[in-house]
């Protein structure tokens, strides 16, 4: 019996999604007495760094094929198998949300998406998962004998446990798709919205997008991706990838502000899990200063270089 | 070309969340359903390719009778017929089980990226792996030509455009059409298009789901006066140690 760990690489490096899905998996595997198994597809990554964050052993297979659905499910399948694993744990990052499922279907496991605690093993086997767009939790039992868990992101620690893993190269290997992928754009050296710990993001109080350089320039000197409200993408003055909320992406960052944005039910949907929240917004009864933790009641366009300066300090 | 398309249905954005019975339960007094607003997007870029290329548009749903308001919507937007599975949904496994045995012959089967209620974003891949079929998730753009489906679709940090030859499972997301809004005559001819019900077929339930709970209340907002705005930077660094 083993817990595995889908270890996610992106551009020949593991995410850091991938070291909190390890960590994850290695605190589930202490829970209920058993191993971890860590699975690291692609090149470029070193599998021996996952010891660190927790794995006892890493399968690696070392394939150039990108990342399909239906291939790879059949690849972590298969591995789950051979480690007779009966949890695995995956990052509920774009990747992950098309591999969960296919995984949970062919093992007939029961499947939770968003979880956000660790199993509670006490009466059956609990998780709490993320519900109504980040407007609830739900605690829900996961009744068949194997699990898959989708994990969201910057909801857990990772965790150095200082270990060295046992590195195996899989003789499994990532079979044909049907899916044939044509063009693959990637904006580089960005940090992706889910994963980030900071956002700084903009809304309609903004009035255009050439005034975009203050959400960039704060982002840029804080080390943080840049997020919109929706009429802001919906008016094209920002890409719709940038749009968070209930029919945008939900995020969770340690730190999230909010400029020019009124905190619309909607909006706040998508964010209102982040640790700390900051609001700027000229009129002190704009909804979202009830859900910040920091606010500045003023003109945006007053504010923004004050806090530029400061943050480039 | 056979298209199916399901839908779930969902409280109104606007709704705020309560549960009742010890949280235990969702609290629908006074909430208002709506047609889940990926899924119309499913069905509005479904029904766009069953038009250009003479084939036509089913819609499933797995749930009771009172979800019949909102799978009417559906045929008002020009779907040709729909199904009810008359169960009640107990996660998507249930709900992709359920739709799997009535979903052979397709050429390509859309849902939503995922359901604004329970947000698993799940079906569209249960679905391809019950049938046997690729699917392919968080879809912006759907096109059909000579005999293959091609899609742009969302990555971790960009985008991708991949081709499926032969049938497919895909989810809708953001930026994939402008839903369609029903005129007067399809909502007339709505009301006597084929809805067909269909006894449940499988045993319900890979999870349960106990209780829920609100996310905790702000404590209240700190406030920090707009010509020292620069403070802020320091508070975070320092005191929210976020930064
Ligand atoms: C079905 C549905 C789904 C939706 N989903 C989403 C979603 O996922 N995400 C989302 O964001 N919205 C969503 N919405 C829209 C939502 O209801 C709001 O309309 C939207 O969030 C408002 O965006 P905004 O705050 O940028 O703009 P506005 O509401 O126009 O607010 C602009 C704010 O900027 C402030 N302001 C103006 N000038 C300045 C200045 N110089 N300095 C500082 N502040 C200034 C104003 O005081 C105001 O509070 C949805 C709506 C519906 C109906
Ligand atoms: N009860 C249901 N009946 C039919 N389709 C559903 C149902 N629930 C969810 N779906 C479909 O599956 C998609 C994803 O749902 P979910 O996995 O619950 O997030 C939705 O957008 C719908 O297309």
């Amino acid at each position: 019996m083993s817990v595995l760990v889908f270890a996610e690489i992106s551009d020949g490096k593991f995410k850091k999604a991938a070291y909190e899905a390890v960590s994850y998996g290695r605190q589930v595997a202490d829970l209920i007495g058993s191993k971890v198994v860590a699975l690291a597809i692609g090149q470029g990554a070193d599998p021996g760094e996952l010891g660190n964050y927790g794995a006892h052993t890493v399968k690696s297979i070392s394939v150039g094929e990108a990342f399909t659905a239906d291939a790879y499910a059949a690849a972590v399948n298969a591995i789950a198998n051979e480690v007779s694993a009966t949890i695995v744990i995956i990052s509920n990052t774009y990747t992950g949300k098309s591999l969960a499922p296919r995984v949970a279907q062919l093992m007939g496991a029961s499947l939770a998406t968003n979880v956000v605690s660790l199993p509670d093993t006490n009466n059956g086997f609990t998780v709490k998962r993320g519900v109504f767009s980040g407007k609830a939790f739900a605690y829900v039992n996961l009744s068949r004998n194997s699990k898959v868990l989708a994990i969201t992101p910057n909801s857990f620690e990772t965790k150095a446990f200082g270990e060295t893993a046992t590195i195996e190269s899989s003789s499994i290997s990532i079979g044909s798709s049907s899916i044939h992928i044509h063009a693959v754009n990637k904006v580089t050296g960005k940090i992706p919205l889910t994963e980030a710990e900071v956002v700084i993001s903009g809304g309609r109080g903004l009035k255009g997008p050439e005034n975009w350089h203050l959400i960039e320039d704060l982002a840029t000197a804080l080390g943080a991706a840049t997020a919109c409200s929706k009429p802001v993408s919906d008016m094209d003055w920002r890409p719709h990838s940038e749009h968070v909320g209930q029919t945008g992406i939900t995020i969770k960052p340690n730190l999230y502000i909010a400029v020019g944005i009124s905190g619309a039910i909607q909006h706040l949907a998508g964010v209102s899990s982040s640790k700390v929240i900051v609001a700027i917004n000229k009129d002190p009864e704009a909804p979202f200063f009830k859900a910040a933790d920091y606010g500045i009641v003023g003109d945006a366009f007053e504010i923004m270089p004050q806090l530029i300066a400061a943050a480039k300090n | 070309m056979k298209i199916l398309a399901c839908i779930s249905v969902v409280p109104d954005t606007t709704t705020k969340i309560t549960f009742t019975d010890n949280n235990t339960h969702f609290n629908t007094a006074g909430v208002q359903y709506i047609l889940n607003p990926y899924d119309e997007l499913a069905v509005t870029r479904g029904l766009e390719i069953a038009e250009a290329n003479g084939g036509t548009l089913t819609i499933v749903h797995v749930g009771k009778a009172d979800a019949e308001p909102v799978i009417r919507k559906a045929l008002s937007m020009g779907a040709n017929e729909a199904i009810r599975i008359d169960a009640e949904a107990m996660d998507a496994q249930h709900v992709a089980e359920e739709i799997s045995k009535i979903a052979g012959g397709y050429d390509l089967i859309l849902t939503g990226r995922e359901s604004i209620d329970y947000n698993g974003g799940a079906v569209c891949g249960l679905l391809g792996a019950i049938l046997g079929l690729p699917s392919v998730n968080v879809v912006t753009r759907i096109d059909y030509a000579d005999g293959k489906f091609s899609f742009d679709r969302d990555i971790d940090g960009g985008r991708e455009t991949v081709t499926v030859a032969g049938a497919c499972v895909a989810s809708a997301q953001k930026e994939l059409c402008e839903p369609r809004i029903p005129n007067m005559r399809g909502i007339m001819a709505a009301r006597t298009k084929p809805l067909q019900v269909l006894p449940s077929q499988t045993a319900a339930g890979y999870s349960q789901y106990a209780t829920f709970e609100l996310p905790a209340a702000k404590s209240g907002v700190k406030l920090i006066d707009p010509s020292e705005a620069g403070k802020l930077i320091d508070i975070l660094r320092n005191e929210a140690k976020v930064i």
